[in-house]
Order: structure tokens, then sequence, then C-alpha cells
């Protein structure tokens, strides 16, 4: 048995799914988060069912990708079922796409989600009204507290066991439909005294043309503070703790020579995941998740529209970009809910210059540390002032032909605590099922070639490079091991240098000329692997030849703008 | 009149579309349909977009897509 959930954007489909499958699905109060679809077994009622969440569909005639998926889908694959989600807050809008579903030749039952959204809009929605007018059955639901989900699923199995009844003909065109649709809604349900709520008076504030502006500051400095504050108080306790081990593991081994040495890099591999990685990412992704379902992210993109614009993309591009100091691999997932190729391309791009969490622990480690937080600060700033430039320069070669912002501003919504953590956790395990793998192994293999004595033969390799930006010829292999996972050229800077004292065996000019390299060059494979699926392989080559140049040449200013400021 | 000359919080009907059929078809998609009832709501500064309301849903667009959105001002109840 296999039931697929269709519906608008923030109609709360993928909080249904999450309701009861789990962890499988991401949800997002940003419309286009559910780009890919999701498939899930789940129990309903001592029934296993498969259950797919279909991309958020405006229409089923529509031309952006993540709605052709969504229309490739259900005709293609055998489906038993349909279950609409509709916003019962906004039911005109949502009745479009449940007249369109109509004429597809499947069991199909219609839920009014939102309810007590609508009760507090002063709506009231004639169910039973709704469903002999369109021959479906209709059933009330608050997916997010889980309430009308079991009633839904158990009418979908009927459903799905008996022969559809007739049903309503809708019009022809949408334009005719988009007429149907608002009789219907006019019918069926009884406009109430729309109250102005809190709701009103927080836009009032975080849209404001200055207000909106610091507070959006505020809110995003909090946000970093927090994220931060958490990690750095959870990263030296487990520093500690991993270095006590990996003491007592070289003595307790009582080994030397190679297998000391294996032990020790796949060890370091691990800790580095552990204790550098997850005190950040986590907290992070936590924080994300809910500014995500509160609804602030399309509210973000209103207020940087205009900022955007001079880069040569609009508002909606700033998701990627907040998603990248997380992560850049769902920072280059997300660009999927651009509508253009070339903004997705320039999108992509400029998000994988974002510094994410792994280079922040390099930006930590080396200029924070040993430079102190305002040199830190400054290249983030730096960073900033590049991503502009570039965004200029390939904005200028491939010129825009988009009208620009068209973008749903959905109402605040509660969080719910379930579905930002099963958000956090299907991110995290990213992380750890493909990335964490590939940090143990780099560091493993690592280890080995400092055994055998062939790591000078990558620092030749990369010697072009470090002799260009004035960096000791030892630091070529925890730059090509960067590639793998940022955080690397941090573990591995310690063993190439062979001194985790940065300070003694680097002038100040060369450890902020490498953080700058590691900061923008290459992105790591995970990232290159995710540009490869949204992009092709020429996109991901173009984006890793742009990330080289322009890590250069922000290097080489580094170096002698540096050099000559410090004299 | 175009949508971006409307002044904020007047009650305006949506005429028509300027701006092609892939233009027309992104605001079809979007729910924005001529004979709609459309109100300014907001203005962010510096040329950014617009907040506009349409049938209880808000929806920013970007000045150049209000430019291209053909709209007449209601009478007054």
């Amino acid at each position: 048995m296999r039931i697929a959930l269709v519906g608008r954007p923030n109609c709360g489909k993928s909080t249904l799914f999450n309701q009861v499958a789990g962890y499988k699905a991401e949800t997002g109060n940003f419309h286009g988060t559910t780009v890919t679809f999701t498939e899930s077994k789940v129990r309903v009622a001592g029934q296993v069912i498969d259950l797919v969440d279909l991309p958020g569909t405006y229409l089923m005639s529509g031309s952006n990708p993540a709605e052709a998926v969504a229309k490739q889908y259900l005709e293609s694959r055998e489906v038993e079922a349909v279950v609409n989600v509709a916003d019962a807050s906004h039911l005109a809008q949502s009745l479009e796409l449940t007249l369109e579903l109509l004429t597809v030749n499947q069991p199909l039952v219609l839920a009014l989600n939102m309810m007590d959204e609508a009760l507090r809009l002063g709506l009231k929605v004639d169910g039973p009204g709704l469903a002999r007018a369109l021959g479906l059955p209709v059933l009330p639901l608050v997916a997010s507290k889980g309430r009308g989900v079991r009633g839904l699923f158990l009418a979908a199995l009927e459903a799905a066991h008996q022969a559809p009844g007739e049903r309503l003909k809708p019009a022809a065109t949408a334009q005719e439909r988009h007429v149907q649709a608002q009789e219907l809604a006019g019918r069926f349900v009884q406009p109430g005294a729309r109250t102005l709520t809190w709701r009103d008076w927080l836009d009032d504030i975080l849209l404001h043309p200055l207000w909106g502006y610091v507070a959006l500051l505020v809110i995003l400095l909090a946000f970093f503070q927090t994220v931060y504050g958490i990690g750095r108080l959870l990263e030296p306790p487990l520093l500690a703790l991993f270095d006590l081990m990996t003491l007592r593991l070289t003595a307790g081994l009582g080994a030397q020579g190679l297998i000391l040495a294996l032990a020790v890099g796949i060890f370091q591999g691990v800790s580095a995941g552990v204790a550098i990685v997850l005190p950040y990412l986590l907290p992070f992704l936590l924080g994300l998740g809910v500014l995500e379902d509160v609804g602030y992210l399309p509210r973000v993109a209103f207020l940087m529209d205009s900022l955007m614009h001079r880069i040569g993309l609009h508002g909606k591009a700033i998701v990627p970009f907040i998603l990248g100091y997380g992560c850049n691999v769902p920072a280059v997932m997300s660009t999927r809910t651009l509508e253009e190729p070339r903004d997705r391309f320039i999108a992509a791009a400029l998000a994988t210059l974002v510094p994410c969490a792994a280079r922040l622990s390099v930006v930590f480690g080396l200029v924070a540390f040993y430079l102190g937080p305002l040199a830190a600060l400054g290249l983030y700033v730096f960073n900033l002032f590049v991503i502009a430039l570039t965004g200029r320069i390939l904005s200028g070669l491939l010129p825009e032909d988009t009208p620009g912002l068209i973008l749903e501003i959905p109402p605040y919504r509660t969080p719910t605590i379930k579905a930002v953590f099963n958000k956090a956790w299907f991110r995290i395990r990213e992380f750890v099922v493909e990335a964490w793998p590939t940090l143990i192994a780099g560091s493993a293999v690592l280890a080995l070639m400092n055994f055998f004595k062939i790591s000078s033969l990558l620092n030749w390799l990369a010697w072009p490079f470090t002799w260009l930006m004035g960096l000791p010829f030892e630091t070529g292999v925890p730059l090509l091991f960067g590639i793998l996972r940022k955080e690397l050229s941090l573990v591995m800077l310690g063993q190439a240098l062979g001194s985790m004292n940065f300070g003694a065996v680097m002038t100040p000019t060369q450890l902020f000329t490498f953080t700058v390299f590691v900061v923008f060059y290459v992105p790591c494979v995970a990232t290159l692997i995710m540009l490869r699926r949204e992009l092709g392989t020429k996109g991901m080559l173009w984006i890793t030849l742009i990330t080289v140049i322009v890590a250069l040449a922000a290097a080489l200013l580094a170096r002698f703008g540096l050099g000559w400021w410090l004299g | 009149m175009r949508l971006i000359d409307a002044g904020l919080g007047i009650n305006l009907r949506v005429v028509g579309f300027d701006g092609g059929g892939k233009f027309e078809e992104r605001l079809l998609q979007h729910g924005l349909y001529p004979g709609d009832q459309a109100r300014i709501v907001r203005m962010a500064p510096l040329r950014g977009p617009l907040l506009v309301e349409v049938a209880g849903r808000e929806i920013a667009l970007g000045r150049g897509v209000a430019q291209k959105i053909l709209v007449e001002a209601l009478e007054c109840a």
C-alpha cells in the first residue's frame, strides 16, 4: 500500500509526514523546502503503509523543477491513494490544487489542516458540505499537534479499497479553476472578524524599514552567540578527554611503529568529529530549525532582497547563505528553490564561499586563538566582501533576466520540538554517516603517509600554491586533505608541522593567509558531490575553478596586505 | 496604473500582467490572478520588495515584479 501526500508549500504536509514517519523527512516553513520527495514505512491502524511526501507544489502544471518532480511521480509510479493536505486557514488557494487533483484517477482524500489556525482567524469551515460538493472524503487535521492524524489515514485506507465516487468536474483552465476554488471557499467558509493579533504587531517590528534590520542583526548575533557559546563550552572538555585517551592509548598499546601511527591517526579522526565539529554543528542545526519553523527565514528574504540584488540575486537566495554558515551541503541543496538555473549557479557558487562550521573551527583554532577575536571578526568581514565582489563579477558575466522576488510570507508558527529535533537529527546523520568516515579514513591515510615519509610528494604537488602564498612547505598536505573535510586542515597542520603550538612555527601573516585560503578554496568532498547533483559535473567543475581562483586571490591579498600593514 | 505606483494601504484590483507568458505563469502559480483584490501592506527600504496582501495571504514582490503588474484602485465602499 502506497499513499502519497500532496499539498501546497506551507500547508503542513511535511509536519504531518513527520508526525507518523519519524525522522526521515525534512520540514520547513520556507516554501519548497521539501524539494526531494521522501518515502517512509509507517504503521497506521495495524497496517504498514509506504508514505510518500511529495515536493511543495503550487499547482500540478508548474514549471519549477520541484513541481515537475511531483507531477512525474504521481503519473509514473504506483500510488494507491492520494492525501491532499490543504491549509484550512487559506482554503481558496489550497482548493486550486484539489481541483487539479480531481482529474488524477486515484482515490483521493482531502485533509483540512491548520484548523486551529483557521479558528484563530475566526473562520468557520463547513467540512461535510465541502465533502458533498467535491465528492471526496474531507477530514479535519491539526498536524502540528497530531490531532486527526489517525482518522485521516483510516479514511485514506478505506478510500484506497473503494471505487472513487462521482466527483465534481473541475474547470478547464487555471484561471477558471481559480474562480471555481474561490466560489467553493466562499460557500463553505464563513469569514469571521479578523482581529489584529500579536503576529501583526510582531511584523510591524521585524519587517520595519529600520527596526527590522536591527532585529535581524540582533537575532542573528544572538543565534551565533548562543551556538558558539555552547560550542566553546563543550569543546575544551571533549578535546581534553580525547587527548587523555590518546595518551592512554599510546601507553596502553605499548606498540610502536606502524600500528601505533595508524591507531593514533584513526583516533584523531574520531576525536576531530566528536570534539571539534559536533559541539558547533548540533546547536547550530537546532537553532536553524527553530528559525525555519517559526517562519522567520522568508522575512529575512524580504528584508535582504534589495541587498541581494546588488550581487545579482534576489531575496530568496539569502537562505543558502545563512545555511552555509552551518554546512555548505544543505546550503547547496536549498538553491533548488530558486527558479532560474543562472540564480541557482550563482547562489551555489557564493554559498560554497561561506565559511561553514568546519571552517569556523579552523578560523577559531588558528586566527581567533593566536591573533585574537578581532582578527577573526576581520576575517569574516573580509569574507563577506570577497563574496559580494565575486557575486558582482559572476552576475556581470551571467546577466540577469529574472523579474525578481515572488515569495509567500507565511504566518508565524510555533515550532514543535519534535519537528526541530527531527530535522537536526536528519542533517546530523548526513555528517555522521557520510563525512565522518571520510574524516577518519583521511586521518589514517595521512598518519600512514607520514610514517612512510611520502607526504613530501604531496607537498611538492601543492608547492606552487604554498610558495605563492609564502606558506611553509609542509602545509601542502593539510591543504590537500582539507578537500576531504575542511577541519582536517587544522588537525593535520599539527601533524605536518610537528607542533600543535602553531604560533611558534608560523608567523601571524602565515596563519592568517593559510586560514583565508582554507576558507575559500575548493569546497569539501560532500559539498562537491552535492554540487554535482544540483548543477551537473560541468557546474561543479566551474565552481571548483572559481573557488580556487578566488581563494588564491584572497590569500595573496591577505599575504601582501597584512605583510605591508604589519611592516 | 502599475502596482509599484499604487500607494500603501489602498485597496486594489489586479487587472493584468505585462511581462510575457513565463512571468504570468509564475504569478499564477503563486496564486495571483487578474481580478484578485490586493493591498500593499509594507514596503522594504532601499528599493526593496513590496509586501502585498492577496486574499488573506501575504506575498513579497520585488520592485521589478511590481512594475509589471497592472492594477486599478477600488472605490471606497
